[in-house]
């Protein structure tokens, strides 16, 4: 066990954060729920992936750096330390970007991989249907192949930025006689082809982001399909397992947001406003909590790059962040009192808004990724073997 | 940076797993309840055969050399087999006190001894008056004053106090301080005295890690057994969650645990907060386990027959020994917005104080 960097790492953090401190941004980015912001974070990751740092761990063939894990937790780390914008395309790059490397064609790691490293096509992810959240094998959308299209008929929905989206990505039913998770495929859809409709749904943060996306006779070709026809279940539980883990949600978020937390603590304390005093323990659980969070994540990374896999595992991630984060949040507006309520742009704000829009962020780590019901069930089952009946 | 362990590490683990889970039943620990000293020498003298008490016992004395991120992997099998002779004072605190005490005569005399399994030191814990194991002990290291003092049994008071938990083997000492006795005073005794305190709370969190372990066992055991309403209780989601609760907690606290290992084995700046992040993570755990273990278990887990409770009192005991979480706590609080001790976050720079 050695828990310091090498040189080489030291070196990569200090060219990562003087080309951050040079780059990012001065001025908030808008929105990315937003289409004016959507487009600024566009610009944004074309700025990026011409320095070289868009996509730290993937191959410089398909536009990433070639580094390692490692390297890339240390550029997560200094990229929120540099406050630089969230990723606007966070569903491609940390989700299907990898999935694509595991069981795509080398054609399509050509034709997706290098448009998605610099954000010019920008993903959404096609999971949900009405009947199919929870329990997603219960999948209903049709893609059954016509020569050489499949024809997608049905409905998805909560589609996160497929408001603004390119493309989209998810599982549709194969064979119209399968049912649950047999005769599953995954398929990557292009959002302007004719017979796709997509209606904005309005977010708990008043943004239109997300969507339900209709599908009429929308002809996509079929060598838009992701793996082996009839096997789209096993792609996606690799594609979730990257959601639920280390790649869509990095520690350095968590401890950039404990620290800020730290500081605004003792930022209240010293004004002379009144502290309930549980949260000064409050608040060094949840710095402790997002320690935790890092040192975990570097022994999956030291796990991954030693050639092991994570399977089920990432449902204890998945929990542990997602309770983390309400939780820095919710203690951030306690110590704000009754300012907690201001939205941004109000005279008496300050950064209050920052918090209160991360909290309402926050509430739907619970929920989205697969509900936190449904990994304590995976957790239970899968890991500690419980009985399914 | 590589945050894992080594083939030999782990080995070392397995053989004290196997070896524990034959020597260590059980029925064994419920035993030594009924004697009197409550210990048994001849298994004392199996457990240094295999190494345990020398571990961090340098080899030009005897004991493996090896250190603290050795030394977790063996308590947290330590704390799955509710094993409650004196590892954590003689072995993960008293042999590196002596150690590093800078006193050669009290080194050669002792250390050697630790490693055969001949001698058992006893430590006081600066968060309590209560000292663990002195009766059983040959030699006590206790503070007085700004003098820190290692104390032949025979020379001090000794009362025994009975514990909730029927292995723990509590006493009050008290002693008259000769100069002879003295290993170290002022800024020295305090330095010795922090180290065997982070020393002593990291052996507890790798226990609680262990009886965490043990308790969520069998938890899923009897609830894949138990039935009622025609199938087992751990099918339902109300028991089921309340144990991967469990779970999660437990995984968060082995990555404090085995970070404050690696802390205190390289003496890092930080060591103190992350030995006391650990302490509090896997404190937690246990304690949570081990009402959850009871719940599940129901009106069964309430007997005395039921072994569950060997594990449940343990992982109260360990939640006070060596500073209790409420203790550790506040230091974390200290270095985070007062003057403590340094708090790192990893990969980024000390928070400034």
């Amino acid at each position: 066990m050695d828990l310091n960097y090498t040189p080489e790492q030291d070196a990569f953090r200090k060219e990562a954060r003087a080309w951050l401190e040079e780059n990012v941004p001065s001025e908030k980015l808008a929105s990315f729920d937003t289409k004016e912001g959507f487009e600024q974070h566009r610009e944004w990751e074309k700025k990026l992936q011409a320095g070289g740092y868009a996509m730290v761990p993937w191959p410089v063939e398909y536009g990433g750096r070639g580094a390692n894990l490692l390297e890339w937790l240390i550029f997560e780390e200094e990229y929120y330390r540099a406050g630089a914008p969230g990723r606007v395309n966070q569903n491609g790059i940390f989700l299907l970007g990898p999935t694509i490397m595991d069981v795509g064609t080398p054609e399509q790691k050509a034709r997706f991989l290098p448009k998605m490293a610099s954000s010019e096509e920008v993903w959404a992810q096609g999971w949900s249907e009405p009947n199919a959240g929870s329990d997603m094998a219960n999948i209903q959308a049709t893609a059954i192949k016509d020569g050489d299209h499949f024809v997608i008929n049905g409905q998805k929905t909560w589609a996160s930025r497929g408001a603004f989206a390119h493309w989209l990505f998810g599982m549709f039913r194969s064979d119209p006689d399968s049912s649950r998770h047999k005769g599953l495929t995954f398929i990557l859809v292009p959002l302007d082809t004719p017979g796709i409709t997509v209606r904005p749904i309005e977010k708990l943060n008043n943004k239109k982001a997300f969507a339900e996306v209709f599908f009429d006779d929308a002809r996509v070709p079929i060598e838009n399909q992701l793996g082996e026809e009839g096997k789209g279940w096993d792609v996606a539980m690799a594609t979730a397992g990257f959601e639920r883990g280390l790649m869509l949600r990095s520690p350095a978020r968590f401890q950039d947001t404990a620290r800020k937390l730290v500081e605004l603590y003792k930022a209240t304390v010293a004004s002379g406003q009144y502290v309930a005093p549980e949260l000064r323990r409050t608040v060094a659980q949840c710095w402790m909590d997002a320690e935790a969070y890092a040192l975990n994540t570097y022994q999956t990374v030291a796990h991954l790059m030693g050639g092991g896999k994570i399977g089920a595992e990432a449902s204890l991630n998945k929990i542990f962040w997602s309770e983390l984060d309400t939780k820095m949040h919710e203690t951030a507006l306690k110590l704000l009192g009754h300012r907690a309520e201001l939205l941004p742009g109000s005279p008496a704000a300050g950064d209050v808004g920052e918090w209160l829009d991360g909290y309402i962020f926050a509430l739907a780590g619970p929920i989205y990724a697969g509900t936190n019901e449904i990994q304590r069930n995976i957790i239970a089952e899968r890991i500690l073997g419980m009985p399914r009946k | 940076m590589q945050f894992s362990f080594t083939e030999d590490q782990r080995l070392l683990q397995e053989t004290v797993r196997d070896f524990l889970a034959g020597e260590c039943t059980v029925e064994f620990v419920r035993g030594q309840w009924a004697t009197e000293s409550g210990r048994d020498p001849a298994f004392w003298t199996s457990l240094a055969e295999i190494g345990v008490p020398g571990l961090l016992v340098p080899e030009e004395h005897g004991g493996l050399g090896m250190n603290e991120i050795d030394l977790v992997l063996v308590m947290v099998e330590v704390g799955r087999a509710g094993l409650a002779e004196p590892v954590t004072p003689t072995a993960a605190v008293a042999a590196p006190l002596i150690r590093e005490c800078g006193n050669d005569a009290l080194a050669n005399e002792w250390l050697p001894k630790i490693a055969t399994g001949e001698a058992i030191v006893a430590v006081a814990q600066p968060t309590s008056p209560l000292v663990p194991e002195a009766e059983s002990a040959d030699l006590l290291i206790l503070r007085s004053g700004d003098g820190l003092y290692a104390v032949p049994t025979s020379e001090a008071r000794i009362t025994p106090q009975k514990s909730n938990d029927p292995s723990q083997k509590l006493a009050t000492v008290e002693f008259d301080p000769k100069p002879e006795q003295r290993i170290a005073s002022g800024a020295d005794a305090d330095r010795l005295e922090t180290a065997a305190l982070d020393r002593g709370a990291l052996a507890c969190a790798a226990q609680q890690l262990g009886a965490c372990e043990q308790l969520i066992a069998m938890s899923v055991e009897y609830t894949t057994e138990r039935k009622q309403f025609g199938v087992p209780i751990g099918s339902f989601q109300a028991v089921k969650h309340q144990v991967a609760d469990i779970k999660v907690a437990l995984e968060y606290a082995r990555s404090h645990v085995e970070r404050a290992a690696h802390s205190v084995a390289h003496a890092t700046p930080s060591r103190s907060v992350d030995v006391s992040m650990a302490k509090i993570a896997a404190g937690e755990a246990a304690l949570q386990g081990a009402s959850t273990s009871l719940q599940v278990h129901g009106a069964l887990g309430y007997t005395w027959e039921q072994d569950l409770h060997v594990w449940m009192r343990r992982a109260w005991t360990l939640d006070l020994a060596w500073g209790e979480t409420a203790w550790h706590r506040e230091r974390v609080a200290d270095a985070l917005f007062d003057a403590g001790p340094v708090a790192t976050s990893f990969g980024f720079e000390p928070l400034a104080h």
